[in-house]
């Protein structure tokens, strides 16, 4: 079993007026196995801390740490932190021209695995994950997410998060713009990925409709920059009815 | 290609030649020339037909187009269309007599395909009707035309069905020549037609490109010169109803290579699509200008050209003009231009240029970038374990690869990965 855990992360980015901080002290502990909720309104700070944890560089941290089994990921390059088994599934997906896919998940495979997959069984695997999360085979040859619709997108993040088997997936608004269809096939794959690798997943969303697919153990609320409420999955039923309203009114 | 990627630059010039506080500005060595000589600056410029300082021609649709030189007055660097360009690495092409001596000799090769296709590479005469449908639009073209004495015509039969037709243009001369080649595609033929330019030459070259009534031509101009190389191009081409032309540029070697594309719709339904890539080094000097003339209703055209630069004075430009005329209502068009600079020092010029004389059209569109790598996708890269130097590896490739993958022909891609590997090796990306 792995931990992850957060402690009073404080995170900020640089903007044109000058230093602006989005998270005020973050306190989160996620084990293997376990699907955490992170719900809130917009601007709270819930991609912030999604992106902060996987490394990319706009967001700068001044105080507190990230650990995953004891081993700082703050000091880690982004491409170390996807290595000891981080995966953020991104909320824009960016295409990127001339990388067909099937270079890119044999690329990064070969990166996160210290060595290149056996073809026969790769080629198996990719495709039954190309039919499982019902992507057109065509895709394999295309270049990264280039001209794919936003659903597309989130789909093959999810496709990555099959094949990749991180130790802890970050979900950054996987559910939005996904219609009803696609988001039942899309929670199919992460709760796939949850029963086989046992995953611990941190499940980032504004709504709580993707919650009926994907049944989280706890649910934290973002206020603000910090957790303003905890509990378990009826806490999201909470949020249902009520709406963040309670929460923004103290803040 | 350089020897090295990094010239030692004088004290006090700016990082970036010609690169002023006013942003662009005429090449410098232009500037040089006309601001010491009797002759140059505004004395010459009365006489001009290309507009004036840094002035654009009031439309694309207005440009002078001559079989005769004397039309064209001598350049100054400060005409529209020249002003970009160094004028003496032209080595003499807009000044001096031009023959055909000199010029590399064209060897034909079906390399895919039926090879018994009855593909025929003819030397015709100047009045032959079958060539020179297609004026001149400057004067180092102008000069080529006056310098020829016969047309290298290619002709491509109906009854081809994806043939690739290889020229070989390997030059051996560094003297100033002139070359006219003729590539008529005839109703209905399919077939990639692939002009490979390698070896040395100083070259004005036009090459004109008739794709008749539901002909599909993927057209492909290679410039692979050594260094010394100066080559103008003038490639004009004309399509017929429904047809389709693929034409993709690729410029990679010379010290000067001005390769001025075109495409003009002369019935509906046609279909354009022009690419093109360039990787230029220190002090290469490679520039593209293009025009796509929708003088007919229900016309697609489609520009994306992509180009990387590295060192000291490697400089490119990028022009492209498309002209909806009040005849092309139903038109879809839509350019690009990418500039990847992967060091300080270079110079990329960028200037898409769209008229629309209706409003009858489905789509006019443009875009034009310049910048170092996209952090956003080294990101996702290296947020999937990729190393940073794999996967810079995989971007800068992935940038170039675009173009390559839509040439669609194996052995050609498999020649310029080769060619983009020998380049991207010099500065270890």
């Amino acid at each position: 079993m792995s931990t992850l855990e957060i402690k009073d992360l404080k995170v900020g980015i640089e903007t044109e007026q000058g230093f602006k901080q989005i998270l005020k002290g973050v306190n989160l502990e996620i084990k293997t196995g376990e699907t955490h909720a992170i719900m809130g309104p917009n601007g709270s700070g819930k991609s912030t801390l999604a992106s902060t944890i996987a490394g990319h560089p706009r967001y700068i941290v001044n105080g507190g740490e990230v650990l995953l089994d004891g081993e700082n990921v703050l000091e880690m390059s982004v491409d170390e932190r996807a290595r000891a088994g981080l995966f953020l599934a991104m909320q824009y997906p960016v295409e990127i021209p001339g990388v067909t896919m099937t270079n890119f998940l044999r690329t990064a495979k070969t990166a996160l695995d210290g060595e290149a997959p056996k073809l026969r069984t790769w080629t198996k695997d990719v495709k039954e994950a190309f039919d499982k999360l019902r992507i057109d085979p065509d895709f394999a040859a295309r270049n990264v997410n280039e001209g794919f619709s936003g659903g597309e997108k989130k789909r093959v993040e999810i496709l990555q998060l099959e094949l990749f088997k991180p130790k802890f997936a970050l979900l950054d608004e996987t559910d939005s713009g996904l219609d009803v269809d696609a988001l039942k096939i899309v929670s199919e794959g992460v709760n796939r990925a949850q029963s086989e690798n046992e995953m611990g997943t941190l499940l980032i969303t504004h709504y709580t409709r993707i919650l009926r697919y994907i049944k989280p153990d706890f649910v934290h609320v973002f206020v603000d920059g910090h957790v303003a409420d905890q509990g378990g999955p009826e806490l999201a039923d909470r949020l249902e009815d009520e709406g963040y309203d309670r929460y923004l009114a103290k803040a | 290609m350089a020897e090295s990627i990094t010239t030692p630059r004088p004290k006090g010039a700016p990082l970036i030649a010609g690169f002023t506080e006013e942003g662009e500005d005429l090449s410098p060595m232009n500037l040089a020339t006309t601001n010491v000589s009797p002759l140059g600056g505004d004395a010459v410029k009365a006489h001009s037909h290309g507009g004036g300082d840094g002035v654009p021609d009031s439309s694309r649709a207005g440009r002078l187009a001559s079989f005769e030189i004397e039309d064209f007055a001598p350049l100054t660097g400060r005409e529209e269309d020249w002003r970009f360009t160094p004028l003496k690495r032209l080595k003499g092409l807009d000044r001096l007599e031009l023959s055909q001596d000199g010029a590399p000799a064209l060897r034909l090769e079906i390399s895919e395909g039926d090879t018994e296709l009855a593909v025929t590479l003819e030397e015709v005469a100047k009045d032959d009707p079958r060539v020179g449908f297609m004026a001149p639009e400057d004067r180092v073209a102008a000069n080529a035309w006056a310098g020829v004495e016969t047309v290298q015509l290619l002709t491509v039969p109906a009854a081809a069905a994806g043939e690739v037709i290889v020229l070989h243009a390997e030059g051996n001369s560094d003297v100033a020549s002139a070359q006219h080649v003729a590539v008529v595609a005839e109703s209905g033929a399919n077939a990639t037609v692939v002009l490979d330019h390698t070896g040395t030459a100083v070259l004005s070259q036009n090459v004109e490109i008739d794709v008749k009534d539901a002909a599909d031509l993927t057209f492909v101009s290679l410039q692979r010169w050594e260094d010394s190389a100066a080559h103008a191009s003038d490639q004009q081409a004309r399509l017929g109803r429904d047809a389709h032309l693929k034409h993709t540029v690729v410029s990679f070697g010379g010290d000067l290579v001005r390769v001025t594309p075109s495409a003009r719709f002369t019935a509906p339904g046609g279909e354009a699509e022009m690419f093109g890539l360039y990787f230029a080094d220190a002090g290469q000097h490679l520039e593209h200008r293009l025009f796509v003339d929708h003088a007919a209703p229900k016309c697609t055209s489609n520009v994306l050209y992509k180009g990387a630069l590295q060192g000291h004075d490697a400089h490119t430009v990028w022009i492209g003009d498309v002209l909806i005329r009040a005849e092309g209502e139903g038109t879809d068009s839509y350019e690009a231009n990418k500039n990847l600079v992967l060091t300080d020092g270079a110079r990329a010029d960028s200037v898409p240029n769209l008229e629309i004389e209706t409003g009858l059209i489905d789509g006019a569109g443009h875009s034009s970038t310049t910048g170092r790598f996209d952090d956003e996708h080294l990101f996702y890269l290296m947020a999937r374990g990729i190393d940073e130097k794999t996967a810079r590896r995989l971007v800068v490739r992935g940038f170039l690869n675009e173009i390559i993958q839509k040439i669609g022909v194996a052995s050609i891609e498999d020649r310029l990965h080769e060619a983009i590997e020998a380049e991207l090796a010099q500065t270890d990306n």
